[in-house]
Parts: structure tokens; sequence; C-alpha cells
């Protein structure tokens, strides 16, 4: 069969979002994919753009790249607008000539910004806010600007003042409507989220016209108003709402709306039926959808139509919740309570800054609506409620009232859902799928988002998601056991508690009073991993040495055929010529196989036991600490050069990263914790994807957290900015020991975030706002723990008793003779199995170097 | 009747640590409970791993079993009869033992 030819003219989030489906889809072969973009840039998120002005860069917003599209056979004609369509011969025309042939035609335009007809608008420095391109000139602008105003006080237009906000600027709104996101918000919720961002300091004009713009006095323009008053500004940010991007379609004939968009029936085709109008150039039913979700459930309909599918657009639910400046905002269906009869609970907390409202039907039995500002947690029950037509509970006022006495808040039980549910609506997951997997193996949080992808979006159904995972693990009569192992009745962070609570010191009183059993590889490794978090006793003592992992009773890595690898220490990365030569001169010496980290360190294969001490003598004479890269503990903190020489560097990354190395080097946890400090926001050191990442700014230190790379790769998220030194060290005090306090076993810090109760809202409350009143105790067990950092060799290496473990046998000097290696790119490496047994192979026995003095 | 063989002190093998020692050319893990203190000895070739690395694993209980788990890939073998938990073909050869004065004794022709 001949390839259908798809052209998609527009390469938004929408336009990506119909690829992405097309080439996953059974048929994908089927079909030859031309997309024309006519940004420089691959679809990137608009929705999160205001993050730009926070730190993330072009690349972070990026939806896909380049590699994708030509690994998916997708051609890609970036910057190249298209002019013409011409349905009859059924090809479409580029501003460079370019003539496209197409089988099925999808036009994904998208919107543009509304810029009301005022004189002055099309000055320098006034600007709109949609593209990145758009946000590189409100950057621009920001940086020769003190003062800025955004036209529009709805969604975007809150976005867009967030933005000049992170930029610096004293920030304006101004808005035509009485208050603010009329669309979404009625009178009382309009009041409070206006009350909320002006106490964030931006400053809110409702019920302002603006009639023109002239030269300022004290700034750069006059605003002059309908009622005679004005306000001077630098620069101004249009943001007065959106409108379809129909000029080609309208020029092809293909038939728009009154005012505007392109006619769609319930299969997303125009007046062509060959061509498909999808995401916010598209009008269905009369009306515009503004929002990426309805765009993606028309890409997925439109992908369905072209490949023999008869998926339907049936609308969309245009309920949103989300986070303006900091404000939680949320709005379903008939907030405005226009439904004939339609009566209203109104709960307002003015001390609280909470406002909520609930919209019900005449007879009080259905929800229609809600409005919900301050505490959004009732937004996934009421939503689903809406969704599933369900009846109200007898008092309907107790959803949005709050609870006391630790009473749980009335909802409406998710197991009254059906389980055609849309629990996450960002990738369409429902309340089945979530039982699926749940059936399949998947029994918490963390597992229900690797393989649900389940509030992995917008985050918005977490809390829902958690209770349909909760309720099913209870219907499946799983009791939801955080035991350890066999021996401990107790979860690790239980086992934390005890320990810390009753100051046990060993394992053997652990095991006595709270235990039973021998104990086993799990328990014993996490007991002595508490043991070290909370005391920092010398691992190898006598009554703590069975509980360690090979690795750390010989303080190295064991590697697969036995012999361990050596890392020293090499603190942020930084390391003298000499010291790099003793390094090499060691493993010379040694005839150890040599490879550089992904941590800045120099990692060194194939050290017998008995040679451990002799090499760490060596390398403890020259000043080489242990780098516990055998430990669940502290392992690197990487950085960039810095301010110090690097042309870009605004801070001296370098230094940092040795004062927070040296600070927590040796510190134990629940896993591996890996740090890195960047210079700036070139981000070279790579801190987004560590567990505590540091990225130098003008304005201070910003703190990334819960970051990680590896097998389930996690951009770390921003946890505080413009900080100082001391501060910055104080929130990662608090941070690692409340994670060592309460995280799982082998739970790397992203993981154990994933699975936090609350998120990371939660824990920037417990570490910020020191919500639990546990700041300062969490500090002095910091300190406590760290003062008593012992490089772990150089204690061994004092201790005669303790070398003597350092040998194969304990009745003999003859090595393993199970070691064999082979040659490879100048260096040996274990042999294989096969080597071993060839007689022909080149492989060679490991050989005992008797090497001369040993510290007695 | 079987002879003994001395290949450590007593007070080398610390509770809940294994040791290796060399017996008539073969390579044994030694183990001593730390709950019991009783005494064990299995070959120190992991099969599974394919290396001799058995005594440097931890040793504790999976049921009524006292076992030790392999550092390599953590399976599990008793050390009373050198079953491997995991997978029922693989079996370690195990050795008696005694302690003799301040010795522990292997036997010649177990």
């Amino acid at each position: 069969m001949k390839k259908q030819r798809v052209v998609v003219v527009g390469n938004g989030m929408v336009g990506h979002k119909f690829i992405e489906n097309l080439v996953n889809h059974a048929s994908a072969s089927d079909f030859d994919i031309v997309t024309f973009a006519e940004e420089s840039r691959l679809a990137y998120d608009r929705v999160q753009m205001s993050s730009y002005f926070s730190g993330a860069t072009a690349a972070d917003l990026a939806l896909t790249t380049g590699e994708y599209y030509q690994e998916h056979g997708v051609t890609v004609r970036l910057n190249e607008k298209v002019t013409e369509i011409n349905k009859a011969e059924k090809y479409v025309v580029s501003e460079s000539g370019h003539k496209e042939s197409y089988d099925k035609l999808i036009l994904a335009t998208g919107s543009y910004p509304f810029v009301p007809p005022i004189p002055g608008a099309n000055q320098p420095h006034c600007l709109t806010y949609r593209t990145i391109d758009d946000l590189e000139m409100i950057e621009s602008s920001a940086g020769q600007s003190k003062v800025g105003v955004v036209v529009g006080g709805g969604l975007l237009g809150l976005e867009a003042a967030n933005a000049l906000k992170c930029a610096g600027l004293e920030t304006h709104v101004v808005e035509f409507a009485p208050r603010l996101m009329a669309v979404q918000l009625d009178d009382g919720g309009g009041k409070l989220l206006r009350r909320k961002i002006e106490d964030l300091g931006v400053q809110v004009h409702t019920e302002k016209n603006t009639k023109q713009i002239v030269a300022g006095e004290t700034c750069r323009y006059r605003m002059n108003f309908a009622d005679g008053s004005f306000l001077e500004t630098d620069m101004i940010v249009f943001s007065a709402g959106i409108r379809p991007q129909d000029a080609l379609a309208k020029s092809s004939g293909i038939a728009l709306g009154e005012r505007g968009g392109i006619v769609v029936n319930d299969q997303c085709q125009t007046s062509d039926a060959d061509i498909y109008a999808i995401g916010e150039c598209a009008l269905w039913d009369g009306k515009i959808f503004g929002l990426v979700a309805p765009g993606y459930s028309m890409a997925k309909v439109a992908v369905s139509q072209i490949s023999g599918g008869s998926d339907e657009f049936k609308g969309a639910d245009m309920s949103t919740k989300l986070k303006l400046l900091g404000v939680d905002v949320a709005s379903i269906g008939d907030a405005h309570a226009v439904t004939p009869g339609a009566q209203c609970y109104v709960y307002n907390d003015g001390v609280g800054q909470i406002y909520k409202k609930l919209v019900v039907s005449a007879d009080g039995k259905k929800l229609l609506g809600a409005v919900l500002l301050g505490d959004v947690e009732a937004y996934g029950n009421l939503l689903q409620m809406l969704l599933n037509d369900m009846t109200l509970p007898e008092n309907p006022e107790a959803l949005i009232l709050p609870s006391f006495d630790g009473q749980a808040p009335v909802g409406l039980g998710v197991d009254a859902l059906p389980d055609t549910a849309m629990i996450c609506s960002c990738y369409e997951v429902t309340k089945g799928q979530i039982k699926e997997a749940v059936a399949a193996g998947a029994v918490d949080m963390g597992g229900i988002k690797a393989s649900t992808s389940a509030s992995t979006g917008c985050g918005g159904c977490a809390a829902l998601t958690k209770q349909v995972l909760d309720a099913e693990l209870t219907n499946l009569g799983y009791e939801v056991k955080t035991d350890l192992c066999e021996h401990f009745a107790y979860s690790r962070k239980q086992l934390a508690d005890i320990v810390r609570v009753k100051k046990i010191k060993t394992f053997a009183e652990l095991l006595a009073s709270h235990g039973k059993g021998h104990g086993c590889e799990i328990c014993k490794p996490t007991a002595g991993s508490i043991l070290a978090s909370f005391w920092n006793d010398y691992i190898l003592k006598n009554e703590h040495i069975g509980l360690q992992d090979t690795n750390d009773i010989f303080l190295g890595n064991m590697q697969k055929d036995g012999t361990y690898s050596i890392v020293p220490r090499v603190v942020a990365g930084e390391i003298t010529p000499e010291k790099l030569i003793v390094l090499g001169e060691v493993a010379k010496e040694f005839n150890l196989y040599t490879k550089i980290t992904g941590g800045q360190r120099i990692d060194l294969f194939g050290a017998q036991l008995h040679e451990l001490p002799l090499i760490w003598k060596k390398l403890v004479d020259a000043g080489f600490e242990t780098g516990h890269a055998y430990g669940k503990s502290v392992r690197t903190v990487k950085s960039c050069v810095g301010s110090t020489w690097c042309r870009y560097g605004v801070d001296d990354s370098v230094g940092l990263a040795t004062d927070i190395e040296n600070r927590y080097k040796g510190l134990r946890s629940p896993h591996k914790l890996k740090f890195a400090v960047s210079g700036c926001t070139r981000e070279c050191a790579e801190a987004q994807c560590k567990d505590v990442g540091i990225i130098a700014t003008e304005k201070g230190w910003s703190l990334y957290v819960c970051g990680n790379g590896g097998m389930r790769p996690r951009h770390a998220d921003l946890f505080a900015t413009e900080l100082d030194r001391e501060t910055l060290i104080k929130y990662i005090d608090r941070f690692l020991m409340f994670y060592i306090r309460t995280a799982d076993r082998l739970q790397r810090t992203s993981v154990w975030l994933e699975n936090l109760e609350g998120g990371l809202g939660y824990l920037k409350d417990v570490v910020i706002n020191d919500s639990l009143g546990l700041g300062a105790e969490l500090e002095a067990e910091m300190q406590t723990t760290l003062g008593n950092y012992q490089c772990e060799w150089k204690t061994t290496l004092e201790d005669a008793t303790k070398l003597s473990r350092f040998k194969h046998f304990i009745n003999s000097d003859e090595v393993d003779d199970n070691l064999s290696y082979v040659m490879e790119r100048g260096q040996r490496r274990p042999a294989t199995a096969e080597e071993k047994a060839s007689a022909s192979s080149t492989a060679f026995k490991a050989q005992r170097i008797d090497v001369l003095e040993v510290a007695e | 009747m079987s002879e003994w063989i001395s290949v450590c002190k007593d007070k080398d093998l610390l509770p809940g640590v294994g040791l290796c020692a060399l017996h008539l050319g073969e390579q044994v893990a030694l183990f001593k409970s730390d709950v019991t203190n009783e005494i064990y000895a299995v070959s120190n070739y992991d099969p599974i791993g394919e290396a001799n690395v058995l005594s440097r694993g931890i040793i504790g209980s999976v049921g009524d079993a006292v076992v030790v788990a392999s550092p390599l890939y953590k399976q599990h073998y008793n050390l009373q009869t050198g079953q491997c938990l995991e997978d029922e073909t693989v079996c370690l050869k195990t050795y008696a033992t005694r302690v003799q004065g301040d010795s522990i004794e292997l036997a010649l022709g177990s």
C-alpha cells in the first residue's frame, strides 16, 4: 500500500501531540509525516512558560527533539510559515515557496495574543506573552525597565505577571473587568485572589479601560485610562485573551465561525473532509478551547480518524486547577451559577484566606460547579462528582467545610466512582486503569506513576490517585505492608524512630527488643545505616561489622570477580597535579584498571583484599581520604569551574562545592546521595539531576532537590531561590535529615518525594517554614553526626586488628586462584568464563604482590 | 572416624562475620551465628556469581534456616545443607566443624 502523506501545519503543543500519537499508533508505518513550524523551535511547553524566569531554559521547556522526529521519520520544516492551501490539488505552499502535497492536512495553527486596538500599543517595550521569542524580548526589555504592566487579569495575564515579578520588576496588573480571572472565578473568589496577589507585591487595577499609551514622566510610558486616571510604566505585556490563528484557513476558503475559528465537526474535520483542525484554532460547537487538555483530545481524535478509527470529540470539561503566583486556584463547571435555579454554598475564611463555593442544582441533589481558592484539596473529589453526575451527600456543605479534631474530611469515597472515571486528565488515566496497574503489582505511588503516568503531568490528581490506590489495595485484601523483612514488623522509618527515640546503639539490642530470628541481608545493613546515621560510630567496630555489606566492611566496591574498586575522594572534582600523579603511580604499581567516574573522580579496579591496605596506605599518606563510593552515603559534589575561571561564571561554584562536600562527606543515608553546584544557569554541573542541586544566580543560590539520573531520570524540583550561603546550608541540613529520618530503605530522594504525602509543598513547609517545629532538632542532629566524621580508611590503617581481615585466607597467604585477566585497550579486565576455559586464551592469573610494609 | 584439621583460631571468627579458610586446597567459608554462636562451613565459591566470595556475605535466617546471602547477587544458601533457596539445582559443599581447644577444625574426609 502506498503511504499516506500527512502534513501538519503548526508544531505547538497540540501539533506535536498529534505527531507523537501518530508515530506511536499501530498503523504508524502507513504514514509519511511532514510538519511545518512558523517558529524557529520545535514544540515546547507553553503552560510552564513563566518558569523561564525562575531559571528554566528553552531546552527545559522543549517537549521534543530533532532526534526524536528524525528517529520516527518525521520531516520538520522549521521557520517556514505555510501561506497557501490548494484544496483541489491537495498541496500547501510555504513562505519560501516550498510546495508539499498531502493526503491529509492537519491544521494545528494555535492562537495569537489579542492586542487591543489602543493608540501607542505598537511601540517598543509593548510586548505579548505567547512564545519563547516573546519571553526573550520580555527578558531583554525587563533588563532596561523598573516597572512593568500586564494588561489582562485572566489566567495567562497572571502567569505573565509572575514572569515580570520573577524578572524583578515592580509589577502591575490592569484588568478591564471588575475582578481577576473573570471567566473562572466569581466575585468572592476574585476578591480574595486580588488580596492574595497584592500581598505578594503585585498591584492590581480593575475596571481600567486603557485609552492610549503616551510618553511618561517618571517612566518610559504613561497609560491613560478612560476614567481619567493613569499609570506610568517602562514596559507593557498584553495578555488580554487569545484569538484563533485562522488566517490560512480563511484565505484558503475553509469555513470559519462568525467570530473566527476553524469550524470542525465531532471528527475534527473542517469543511474540507481531508483537512482537520485541532487545538486552539478549532471551533467546535461554537466554542474555542483555550486549554491544552481539550487540544490533546482533539489530536487523539484526528489520529484515530485518519487511521480508520472512530473516536469522536465530545467537548471538554473546562475545569482548571492551578497555582498562580503561588496561590492555589480552582474552578469547576458552572462556577458562576448561571444554570437556572442554581443554588450556592459559600465558605469564606478571611483570616486563613480561603474561599470555597459550591454551585448545586435547584433540587440540591447534583453538583453544577465550584470555585476554590487558597485550599483546593477538594478539587479532585468535586470534579469527579460533577463528571460522573453523582448524587451529592446529604449535607453538601461538608464538602467545603474544614474538618476539625482530626476528623477525616468528607469526601465521596473513591469506591463510589465508576471504573470509567477519568482520574488523571493530563494522561487520560481512568480509575479502571489504576486498578489494573495495582493488580499488576504497582502497589505504591511510584509504581502507579511509572506504569500509568497518572499524576505525572500537572500533579493535580495526586491525592485522588493515592485514594484510588489505597482503596484498591484494601479491596484486593492487601494489608498495606511496610514491614522491612521477616525479622522486623516495622518500616525503615519506624525503625529509625525506634533507634533515635530509644537510643538503641547495636543491632543485637534492636533485634532482641523489636525483632525476631537472626536478621538478614536486608535488615542488617538497614539497621547498620540507621545506627550510623544517628550515632556515626565507626562502622567496623565488632558489634557493627556483621551488619555491613561487604563493600562497607572492606571499604571498597566489590566487582564481579570478587575484587574491589577504589575511589578516593576528590573534593568537588578539584585535584592538584601532584595528587593526580600519586593516583597514576599507585594504579601503575598495583596494575589497577583505571577509569574516570561520572562524579568527577577516578576509579581504580581490580584490587585484591590484601592489596587494599597497601594501596590505601599510599593514598592516605599522600593526603587522600576515602570517597565512600562503597556506602549508602554522600558520594560527590560535582561542580563546574565557576566564576574563578569561567567567563560566564556568576559565583564560586568550586568553593561552595568544596565546603559542601567537606561538610556532608561520610554522612550515611537510606541510599546514595549526589550533589552538584553550577556557577551559572548554563548548568554545566548538571545540578538538576542530583539529589541536591545548587545553581548560582545574580541574586544568590537557587536550590533544587530530589533529582535523579540513572535508571529513572527525574528533573530536580526548584526548592528555593535567592539564598545566601547560611540559609542554603540550613535548608540542606534540614532536608537531608528529614530524608534520612523518613525515607524507606534504598529509596532515593526522587522516589521518596513522589511518595511523600503532600509532595513538594509539604517538604517546603517542613524545611522552609518549619511547619513541624523540627528545624532546630534536625540541624542539631546533623551537627552531631557531622562532628563524628572520620576517614574510615585512616581509622582502619591505624588498627592492626582490623587490618588482619584484609586477606583472602585466614590461614594462608595464597591469593584467590580463580582470578584471571585479559588485556584490553592497554589495561587488564576480568576474563570471561569462555576465556578462562579456553586453552589458547591469553588470560593470565592474578599474582600476589608482596609489598613490603603494612602499617601494623 | 574422621580426622580433623585446624583452620583458624576460634577468636578469629567473629559472630556474624564470615571468614575464608584454605582447607586441603579448597576454599571454605566459615561463619559463626551472631545469635547461637553455632559454627558453619560451606564452599566459598558462589556457583551463580562464579566467584569465591561467599565468606563475604551477610548471615541471617530465612524462616528457621540459617543462611548466607551472596554478596554478588544475593541468593541465599542454607548453611546447614548448602542448598540454594532460590534455585533447587544449586547446592554448596558443606563441611563438618568442631571447636577443639582454641581452634576451629574441619573434618578431613567431609
